[in-house]
């Protein structure tokens, strides 16, 4: 088996449109949660969420890209230009042919989809622009990437809700450690802040209208973010033997499914995923230093993730590190687990532990270090990071310092 | 108006193929302005849009289509002769 390693990283989310941005703002606690910028926000219930204000799609692509690209692939195409750029790869030779893409989103082009289905339904028009199928399907942004960056290697899109990009990330790691791969693109992206987006969520009822105060006994809901993370994820010797930068080592991964409720969480289908990854990598449960929460400030999941981590873990529990950036980036859905990656590499690589902000009060149902309202220096030599979706999919991944 | 008609083909064509449009003449073919078949879809939306018509044609088999994309010429009689059509 191979081993793995992040040569290249890249984002564009609510904090910051570059990762450094992003860190930086984990390290200030800052929260990239506001008041949404969209139409129709006065007939939604929700008015905030992890915007990213300020796009301008122009200053990046040109007019037959944006006629062609969904806000998600933008913000996909963005991310991975970073990440490649960081690594240094170029893909002309033969390593394009065995280089591919794999996306985790939930949605698409979910605001495609919303603007096409006005102009039919609301505007009452008969005809839409051809370009709505290309635009809209959930592997458009893989493919725009391929494209871009002449990929021709495996390239799919993983869509397990809000487990998208920790499963996409999880695939293109196997890839790799298995030989199939020297490179692979990978990372998740989401962009459903429009209104029927929104609207979708607040059916649920497990929307907050104030923050995400992820682990606090005063919480109340999650709040939805948008953006995207990418990842050169490489083979060790293939990148020592270019002298590329190591971000990271990836060190394991493992999914399961709870298979039994569509929305529910559950302790046991979440703390065998965790037990996975930690199997996968070959280490002792006092290995890890600081997990990387789902944390979705919704009552239900915080309590059970805690409950999956004592169980794990059982005394070390006490003894790492916990927390959500969720609460300063929102709930980035498929793309999530991406953005929350950085949290990972900027922990064992800086040694900076980002904060879980808006915490208010301990819950003692979720009575774990979740590193509240402000970062932490810390040495840590291996973190996880969780992902657990609506339906009952659960992936983890296990990184180590390099 | 033929001229106004043709004006606008010679617009949209323009537009979608990021030329001038006193480089799209009368003869000019799609394929000679870089215009793809996605392109020519999108063209024909555009069209469709402009005149308010709509324009019998299918992706699959754009040669034995009734609307003659052969040329900018072509396009601009096919569109007149669905406006005169949809005259009262």
């Amino acid at each position: 088996m191979k081993r793995v390693v992040i040569t290249g990283a890249g984002t564009i989310n609510a904090l910051a449109y570059d990762v450094p941005g992003t860190l930086q703002a984990f390290r200030d606690a800052r929260c990239g949660i506001s008041e949404l910028d969209i139409r129709d926000v006065d007939r939604l219930s929700v008015k905030i969420g992890g915007q990213v204000h300020g796009w301008d799609a122009e200053a990046h692509f040109n007019r037959q890209q944006i006629v062609l690209f969904d806000k998600f692939t933008q913000f996909t195409l963005l991310a991975a230009r970073q990440a490649i750029a960081q690594s240094g790869l170029s893909f002309d030779g033969n390593l394009g042919y065995e280089t591919g893409v794999v996306l985790g989103t939930a949605g698409g082009g979910v605001n495609t989809w919303d603007e096409n289905y006005r102009v039919v339904y609301e505007e009452g028009k008969n005809r839409v622009h051809p370009f709505v199928v290309p635009k809209l399907m959930n592997n458009a942004a893989a493919s725009h990437v391929s494209m871009e960056f002449n990929l021709r290697g495996p390239s799919y899109t993983v869509a397990t809700a809000c487990a998208s990009s920790n499963h996409a990330m999880g695939q293109a790691f196997h890839m790799v450690r298995s030989g199939m791969s020297r490179v692979m693109v990978t990372g998740g992206a989401e962009s459903m802040l429009c209104f029927g987006g929104i609207k979708a969520w607040e059916g649920l009822r497990v929307m907050s209208k104030e923050a995400c105060r992820p682990f606090s006994l005063t919480r109340n809901g999650m709040v939805q973010g948008e953006g995207a993370a990418m990842f050169v994820f490489e083979e060790y010797d293939h990148a020592r033997a270019r002298g590329a930068e190591i971000l990271a080592e990836v060190i394991g991964f493992a999914m399961s499914s709870d298979a039994a409720d569509i929305v529910m969480p559950s302790k046991q289908g979440a703390a065998r995923a965790i037990a996975g990854a930690l199997r996968d990598a070959r280490l002792n449960p006092s290995d890890v230093g600081y997990i990387n929460a789902h944390g979705t400030g919704t009552a239900a999941n915080d309590k059970t993730e805690c409950a999956a981590v004592a169980d794990v873990f059982g005394a070390h529990a006490d003894h790492l590190m916990i927390s959500s950036t969720k609460s300063m980036h929102g709930h980035l859905i498929g793309g999530t687990g991406a953005v929350e990656l950085l949290a990972c590499i900027m922990a064992l690589r800086d040694g900076v532990i980002a904060p879980t902000i808006g915490y208010e009060e301990p819950d003692p149902e979720c009575a774990l270090d979740v590193v509240p309202n402000e970062a932490r220096e810390a040495r840590v030599e291996v973190a996880i990071s969780n992902a657990f979706a609506f339906g009952g999919l659960n992936a983890v991944l296990a990184l180590r310092r390099v | 108006m033929i001229e106004t008609v043709e004006y606008k083909v010679r617009e949209i064509i323009a537009e979608l193929a990021v030329l001038d449009i006193k480089d799209v003449s009368r003869d000019s073919t799609l394929e000679s302005l870089g215009v793809d078949s996605l392109g020519l879809v999108e063209a024909i939306f555009a069209i469709e849009e402009a005149f308010d018509i709509s324009v019998p044609f299918n992706a699959n088999n754009p040669a034995e289509s009734v609307f003659d994309i052969s040329s900018v010429g072509s396009i601009t009689a096919a569109v007149q002769e669905l406006i005169d059509q949809q005259a009262p």
